[in-house]
């Protein structure tokens, strides 16, 4: 298996300052990206539901709350429903729960990272961004052990830089990168055609 | 082969060996979320392996409890999502007052916080006086919870942000007695609630309602099995009885889309459809 070949599916998790580094992360891929990405983003209750709208807004890369049973496709940004869990099921498809709080939080990102570790394996690249409590290491860790890939955003630059601290300083990043950088390297670690997207 | 390989071969056993065994079958529940739920039963044992759960399972009478504890998770508030309580006041109750008596059915009634608020709903509507609720689960710790209507004193606080934004008429409190930092459900609410063990997997109809209040449980089942729950939603309403869901929860591509009309599609409010020739 090749590099360019392993990767399947990105995932991203962001807490504070979450809007504008999503902003920066998702608007510059291009509408043929050839692999989902799934993101959890801890908001405010009632700021939540307006994620999918305001990223829509400035992605080429079509966006919108992620619904159960939906499945993951290439080109799509899937966005966690406020107030739910995401995980990524066997077969690609969504579920949601509503299960206690991971880490204080629900959506939490550690139970994305976790379920989408046992779903693509390998094939799964986890992008950590700012924020500041430490959600987000425990799933990074679930996807080094099956191979994936640890993307973090530079924390010297991130607007709170517990999160990503966090997951360095367990060691867990592949890659540290300034948030101006990181769609760059998700460009080059993608697939170069687009992937045949099954419904 | 790779632990990951491993581990799912241990917790397809076990689902097996629950429902060989204790017939509670969980095989048609998501994955994802239910394979959290073991691992956590399985720390909380201190197991380091799944499959040391099966031995537990098959001869040990008193792990199921807490087995079903853990695999059932009653996580819920008072009017969670305070605009489907509001569209409930607001659409739907006006339409059941023109029955002389109102059922409901509440499947997934968890601790019981939900069905205490749809009667504070109706009471505030006046139409407690000829309701019935039936509220069910199939987690008994959460029933006898249900049964109890004793809360921590502190979740009234949230829960009264909650009801307000639900059209609330009085105050939270006012349908509790609050002692020692508990509250105490008020009778005239509880009488109303019958709390009973239902398993939507396992069992039948067992009453004719006039609405089913049956918010994220659907979430946690694969088609097949919410096509099966739907069915039964379906045969035990009455002509034109209403359906409500959670607020992710929906009827598209299920085998019941065309069964009911959608009422309110934000709030998940749906009405059976009189039958088709
Ligand atoms: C997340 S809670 C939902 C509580 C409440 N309806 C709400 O939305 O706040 C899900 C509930 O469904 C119950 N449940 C799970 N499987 C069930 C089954 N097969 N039959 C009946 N109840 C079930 C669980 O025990 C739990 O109390």
């Amino acid at each position: 298996m090749t590099a360019a070949t392993r990767f399947r599916a990105v995932a991203v998790g962001c807490s504070a300052g979450g809007l504008e580094a999503l902003r920066q992360l998702l608007a510059p891929l291009p509408r043929e990206f050839p692999l989902p990405v799934v993101v959890v983003a801890h908001m405010a209750p009632d700021g939540g539901s307006l994620l999918a709208e305001l990223l829509e807004s400035v992605c080429r890369l079509s966006v919108a709350e992620a619904e159960e049973k939906a499945k993951a496709l290439p080109g799509h940004v899937y966005v966690a429903p406020p107030g739910y869990h995401l995980l990524v099921e066997e077969d690609e498809t969504f579920s949601l729960s509503v299960d206690e709080k991971v880490c204080n939080v629900r959506p939490s990102i550690d139970v994305l990272f976790q379920s989408a570790a046992d779903t693509w394996g390998c094939g799964l690249i986890g992008v950590v961004l700012t924020g500041a409590n430490s959600d987000g290491t425990a799933g990074l860790r679930a996807i080094r052990q099956m191979g994936g890939y640890c993307l973090v955003q530079d924390p010297t630059q991130a607007f709170a830089d517990t999160m990503p601290r966090s997951a360095i300083d367990a060691g867990l990043a592949d890659c540290v990168l300034p948030l101006a950088a990181l769609a760059g390297q998700l460009m080059a670690l993608a697939p170069p055609q687009p992937r045949r997207g099954g419904r | 082969m790779t632990d990951a390989e491993i581990e799912d071969i241990e917790i397809r056993l076990f689902f097996e060996a629950m429902a060989l065994r204790h017939g509670y079958d969980f095989r048609n529940y998501a994955r994802a979320s239910m394979k959290r739920r073991v691992l956590a039963l399985a720390q909380s044992q201190g197991c380091r392996e799944l499959s040391a759960l099966i031995p537990r399972l098959l001869h040990d009478q008193d792990f199921l409890a807490q087995a079903l504890a853990h695999l059932s998770v009653p996580v819920t508030e008072m009017f969670r999502d305070p605009q489907v309580f509001l569209a409930l006041r607001r659409d739907v109750l006006p339409v059941l007052d023109s029955f002389p008596r109102i059922s409901v059915w509440q499947p997934g009634c968890a601790t019981g916080e939900e069905p205490y608020s749809l009667a504070i709903l109706l009471k505030e509507e006046g139409l407690l006086h000829k309701a019935q609720i039936y509220a069910t689960d199939i987690n008994d710790v959460a029933l006898a919870k249900a049964e109890e209507g004793i809360y921590p004193a502190r979740h009234l606080a949230a829960f009264s942000q909650n009801y307000q934004q639900a059209g609330g008429k009085a105050a939270l409190a006012n349908y509790f007695h609050t002692a020692y930092n508990f509250s105490k459900i008020d009778d005239e609410i509880r009488e109303r609630i019958v709390f009973a063990h239902h398993n939507l997997v396992a069992d039948g109809v067992f009453c004719e309602v006039n609405l089913v209040l049956c918010r994220n449980v659907l979430i946690y089942f694969d088609r097949s099995l919410q096509n099966r729950v739907l069915s039964l939603f379906h045969d035990c309403l009455v002509r034109g009885g209403y359906l409500c869901l959670g607020n992710r929860e929906s009827l598209q591509f299920t085998d019941f889309a065309d069964r009911f009309r959608v009422i309110d599609r934000g709030n998940r409010i749906f009405k059976k459809r009189e039958a088709v020739q």
